[in-house]
């Protein structure tokens, strides 16, 4: 095997075994060793591959890891990495259903939890300001976050209309920018 | 043939979910516990209880241990049962998963178009506020505990958010450790 492929399969193994709950806490594990450590992309496409992930059906981790497996090893890179994140997934509750019924009720795994549990709500916090220098944040487009965050906590909307709606307004601002 | 059945019902789960996770939990359990009686209403809260707990994305946690546990329910002896629990989760990743592969295809081909790049200078201040969002509406009792019912959990958990929220920012202390100290120190501590 291609000792690329297998770092990317065991870097993706390793963000799908530590991701509990799924979902946005896998993104600061991905950004520190897909960015940071491997440099397989940079902040901005990393990203881009966000943005993309959220706005297409399935599941996060599944899209995060196809394209960038694809992005950077071509469609088996895609394989391999998506392989890679679902693995530890399946294994585990493969053995939860095998053996393992009453786990959740584990006095120990409980209290581990509660220590894990904010912790992992401030890894997904610590990104915002990494990120925020990436996407060139000044003081002229700030409203930008902070509105799409309060529409989502405040309101309920659908990350997805805040997508098509930016989407939409960055088109439309490029159109606006070359005829004048 | 449960496996047939298996196979449609998580590869429309699969299709039909956007924005991941949560969002699909409520096409699960209408596919799972409703129409095809899979799971009962309990063990699903289960199931989600346990996601929660165990490393994975929740989608592919609920398609595993549907398709093992619907198999054997049939009547099926447990090497079957894992097969059911293999397919079910596989069949619940291959649409978004050639789905995304073709649009990745189409974005790097296409990354460099100024129309492209208007559209992403918008979207990534935007995607900074999602992260933004997804971080305040975990901030709840649930996972911090409560200050009046309990005081001390909600205490050790600030403590711990800002631990870990330092140690991230300032010493770059990879979140994996993180993780495993913080369920050391709820181990130590509660």
């Amino acid at each position: 095997m291609n000792t690329n492929l297998l770092s990317m399969f065991l870097v993706f193994a390793k963000i799908g075994a530590f991701t509990l709950g799924g979902g946005y806490a896998m993104v600061p594990i991905m950004e520190k060793d897909i960015v940071d450590r491997h440099q397989w992309l940079t902040r901005e496409e990393f990203m881009d591959v966000l943005i993309v992930a959220q706005s297409t059906p399935g599941l996060f981790a599944i899209n995060m890891a196809s394209h960038i497996g694809n992005k950077t090893m071509g469609v088996l890179g895609g394989i391999v990495a998506s392989f890679g994140v679902a693995l530890p997934s399946i294994v585990s509750i493969l053995l939860i259903a095998m053996f393992f019924r009453a786990f959740k009720d584990n006095i120990y795994i409980e209290k581990i939890f509660m220590g894990v549990r904010p912790a992992v709500v401030a890894l997904i916090a610590a990104p915002c300001f990494s990120m925020a220098r990436a996407a060139k944040l000044s003081l002229s487009n700030l409203w930008i976050p902070v509105v799409s965050c309060l529409l989502i906590t405040l309101f309920g909307v659908s990350p997805i209309w805040i997508i098509l709606v930016a989407g939409l307004a960055g088109y439309l601002y490029g159109r606006f920018k070359t005829n004048s | 043939m449960i496996f047939l059945q298996l196979f449609i019902v998580f590869t429309k789960i699969g299709a039909f979910n956007f924005g991941g996770g949560y969002a699909m939990l409520s096409l699960i359990h209408n596919e799972v516990v409703e129409k095809n009686q899979w799971l009962t209403s309990a063990e699903f809260t289960d199931i989600v209880a346990v996601s929660q707990s165990t490393p994975g994305p929740i989608g592919i946690n609920c398609a595993t241990y549907t398709g093992y546990t619907a198999v054997i329910n049939e009547g099926y002896p447990e090497w079957m049962a894992v097969l059911g629990a293999v397919l079910a989760s596989l069949s619940v990743l291959w649409v978004p998963f050639l789905l995304m592969l073709t649009i990745s295809k189409i974005l790097l081909k296409y990354s460099k178009n100024q129309t492209i790049g208007n559209i992403f200078s918008v979207l990534r201040p935007a995607i900074v506020g999602f992260i933004a969002a997804a971080a305040i509406l975990l901030m709840s009792a649930d996972n911090f505990g409560s200050p009046s019912d309990s005081p001390f959990q909600f205490v050790v958990s600030l403590l711990l958010f800002i631990f870990a929220f330092v140690g991230t920012r300032l010493y770059r202390i990879h979140p994996i450790l993180i993780i495993i100290l913080a369920g050391i120190a709820g181990l130590i501590i509660y």
